[in-house]
């Protein structure tokens, strides 16, 4: 009987559903390899047929997107209790990526802004006689791991066509990885940089330089050019899809498993190469970083030691 | 997906999740004491609030912040920003650098629309809206066009997407629009491969033409279904077009027609505000948009209510053509057929692959302009940045980026439109009035079902704009509660098809 495996999305773009419609030809393959039993934005199966199926009866539930309502957070509980492996695919559901960032308000405040202080939609309405309900979200948007227990990683936004594929054969493979392994590369983005060679041994920033003051060589190394490229602190496996199109690595990889919290650990890379020692100098260089939390922890905001603006 | 609630109520049915789109949706369907339909309720249970949480970010990355608004649309959504930071910095262009933003657009707007026409919508005209759940999808597709078809549209897909990666970074998440220009200039060697897909494309838009005429057009009882009542609400237009009327994706003027086809507005893009307004509603998380002059009236077509419409249906019925010769002859003969404007719903899967066509030609006239191998590709801005909004045609209709910005150029104030807002009231009076129409006396079936359905799928919504686009369709779970709460008949559509009475 081939293993069956279930994919679900919490609070995600979708792109990492299109991630896996990317494997183009090979998808053809995976769909031969296992018995897809869920997967609810392409097949007709139902939360109803999940709580029939005995625990642990799937293989490998690949659950993608943060956690910021409780209905996603009762669809995670009710998969990990059915499947042998879960696995966080993608930065959101691994770090609470993007979505993440509304850690840095409150949910009051997202309402109030999107219905300009009017009213904003109710949990239950009644309007003569129907009845209307809206799932309720989180203050606090937070990853996977923070309402299940996970096995496995997939990183990025969205993953590469190559580290998914290659994540798929593992899981399928005889021999498992230690739990709570990130299946990519331990190696930082710059080890695998199409422009390492033109990195320099010893690097000093005097200015960091915002991307609408710089056309960016699209041969040397984009850290060296000034602009702030967090592939010092990230792991690889990306394909260096970022840099190909002469633009800085933003981190969507995470970091590598040595590292509890990416941003501390960007922010550490970026400070470890301003050129000065003198606290004025300092300021200045960093004028170039004028939005240190969007840049450090753009994808992982919620998993990070901050988890979120403090609201007390 | 489980659908009841615990809050008593009229009987309803419960529609949850609705399948073959991009995002979560839900419909709720209550019957009067006859069980017929009292009014159907279309409602997005979702929001992430990136408008709020952009505050206080570089406006530099809101291309790549926004993008991941949508995974399926993301080059729509990084395009509007990255036109959003031109006007904010008051920069434009080089002409390389515009010609290679749509360029990409256009391959994308190509890859788009396939998608929809075989994997998402599609299935309802190519397999039948009543046929068999199982085969209604993109399987059902592939077995009524030919394994050689599929093959043709998965290639043509990867080919598309990888030009994408060549020109942009990420076909997911593109990195190249940057205030000014793009991040990198297009090669000879990559001009080239964009010409030899392009011209593919064109050919498999003919093709694709083709095939819509053979297996819709052919079929009266689906040219009746595109011209029924039950599917035709008579509203405003919108869309974006060029000097001569002609659609365009990228750039433009707005063009407002009246339902009865007459030109009732056309302006500049940034003064969107003067003309569009938002409604919200207690039961869903959506804003419906409407146009302010005529105002909010409710849930109602007609000149005297501000309810517009906008992509594929929209975007031809506020034209006077198209602007490459293929697609203006294919835009002549839906025009011919249908009239003008077209009113009818459905024939947006017409209109879209008549756009299909047009992004294909553009494509192919932008990768032979020997100008975009230029390679000035960046104007640096030297302005201060103060506020900037920026308009494109996304494939599911107009998509506003509008942002402030203090002087360090942090975001202050970001107001995103999406395309689907524009189109929210009148998929929301589309399938209350499909269900009014077909579900009488508590008679329900899959087929029934699927119609309500086609009422919002025809416009390739994407909903909350957490897009979700797939092949195939989703699960449907049907409950009819009586007045107390009770379940009195449940439906499922199962993974083989079949829909099953519990």
């Amino acid at each position: 009987m081939k293993p069956k495996v279930a994919f679900y999305w919490c609070a995600s773009c979708g792109g990492c559903e299109e991630a896996v419609v990317d494997l183009d030809e090979e998808i053809l393959n995976v769909v031969q390899a296992v018995d897809i039993v869920f997967w609810p934005v392409a097949l007709d199966f139902k939360e109803k047929d999940i709580e029939a199926m005995d625990d642990g009866s799937i293989a490998i539930s690949f659950i993608n997107g943060a956690v910021r309502t409780t209905e996603q957070r009762r669809m995670a509980i009710l998969l990990r209790e059915k499947s042998r492996l879960v696995v966080a695919f993608g930065s959101c559901a691994q770090l609470g990526g993007v979505p993440g960032l509304a850690n840095l308000t409150t949910r009051e405040a997202i309402l109030h802004e999107v219905y300009a202080g009017g009213p904003v939609p109710a949990l239950e309405h009644r309007e003569n006689g129907f009845a209307l309900t809206l799932p309720e979200l989180f203050d606090t948007v937070f990853p996977l791991e923070r309402a299940i227990p996970v096995d496995y990683y997939v990183p990025g936004c969205p993953p590469s066509q190559k580290i998914i594929a290659a994540a798929i054969g593992t899981l399928l493979g005889d021999s498992l990885p230690p739990p709570g392994t990130v299946l990519a590369p331990e190696r930082a983005m710059c080890d695998e940089c199409p422009r390492r060679d033109s990195h320099p041994e010893e690097l000093h920033i005097g200015r960091f330089r915002r991307v609408p003051e710089v056309a960016i060589d699209p041969d040397t190394c984009i850290l060296a050019q000034g602009v702030a490229c967090l592939g010092p602190a990230t792991r690889s496996g990306c394909g260096s899809r970022c840099i190909n199109g002469n633009m800085p690595c933003t981190g969507c990889f995470g970091p590598t498993s040595r590292v509890r919290d990416y941003g501390a650990k960007a922010l550490c890379s970026v400070a470890s190469i301003i050129g000065s020692s003198d606290s004025h100098e300092i300021d200045e260089v960093l004028n170039g970083l004028a939005d240190p939390v969007g840049l450090f922890y753009r994808y992982s905001l919620p998993s990070s030691f901050l988890e979120r603006k403090r609201t007390e | 997906m489980a659908t009841a609630t615990s809050i008593e109520s009229k009987r309803r049915i419960t529609i949850d999740p609705i399948t073959r789109l991009e995002g979560h949706g839900k419909i709720e369907i209550f019957l009067d004491s006859k069980g017929d339909v009292e009014r159907a309720f279309f409602q997005v249970p979702e929001l992430r609030g990136f408008e709020k949480f952009a505050q206080g970010r570089q406006a530099e990355d809101m291309p790549q912040i926004t993008s991941r608004i949508c995974g399926v649309c993301p080059t729509a959504h990084h395009m509007a920003s990255t036109k959003a930071l031109d006007a904010l910095y008051g920069v434009t262009p080089p002409p390389a650098a515009r010609k290679i933003r749509e360029l990409v657009y256009n391959t994308f707007m190509v890859e788009d629309h396939a998608l929809h026409f075989y994997f998402l919508g599609g299935p309802d005209f190519v397999v039948g809206p009543t046929a068999p759940a199982a085969e209604r999808n993109v399987l059902g597709v592939i077995a009524k066009v030919g394994v050689e078809t599929a093959t043709k549209v998965i290639a043509m897909r990867r080919r598309l997407r990888e030009l994408m990666a060549l020109a942009a970074g990420k076909p997911i998440h593109p990195v190249f629009g940057v205030p000014g220009g793009v991040a990198k200039a297009l090669s000879r060697e990559n001009a080239e491969q964009f010409r030899i897909v392009a011209d593919e494309a064109v050919q498999f838009a003919r093709f694709t033409l083709g095939l819509f005429e053979k297996v819709v057009l052919a079929n009266s009882g689906y040219v009746d279904l595109i011209r029924s009542d039950l599917f035709t609400h008579r509203t405003y237009y919108m869309g974006l077009v060029d000097e001569k009327n002609h659609v365009n994706f990228y750039h433009g003027q707005l063009r407002v027609v009246l339902p009865d086809g007459a030109e009732w507005a056309r302006f500049s893009p940034d003064r969107y505000q003067d003309f569009i307004a938002e409604h919200a509603e207690p039961w869903s998380y959506m804003k419906f948009c409407y146009l302010k002059t005529p105002g909010w009236r409710g849930f109602a077509d007609g000149p005297q209510s501000g309810i517009y419409c906008v992509a594929p249906l929209a975007r031809l019925n506020a034209a006077d053509g198209m602007a490459t010769p293929l697609a203006h002859e294919a835009y002549l003969k839906y025009c011919g057929t249908l009239g003008k404007p077209v009113h009818q719903t459905l024939a947006n899967h017409w209109a879209r692959l008549v756009e299909l066509l047009y992004a294909a030609e553009r494509m192919k006239q932008l990768a032979d302009d020997p100008e975009i191998t230029d390679t000035t590709v960046r104007a640096i801005p030297t302005a201060a940045p103060r506020e900037g909004i920026g308009v494109v045609e996304a494939p599911r209709g107009t998509l506003f980026h509008h942002y402030q910005t203090d002087e360090h150029g942090l975001i202050t104030k970001a107001n995103l439109i999406v395309a689907t807002q524009n189109n929210a009231a009148r998929i929301a009076m589309g399938i209350d009035k499909v269900a009014r129409g077909l579900v009488k006396a508590s008679t329900v079936d899959d087929g029934i079902l699927n119609m309500v359905e086609m009422a919002f799928r025809a416009y390739d919504p994407c909903l909350g704009c957490a897009t979700h686009a797939l092949p195939g369709s989703m699960p449907l779970f049907v409950l009819l509660r009586g007045p107390n709460g009770a379940v009195l008949t449940t439906l499922r559509r199962d993974g083989d098809g079949a829909i099953h009475r519990d």
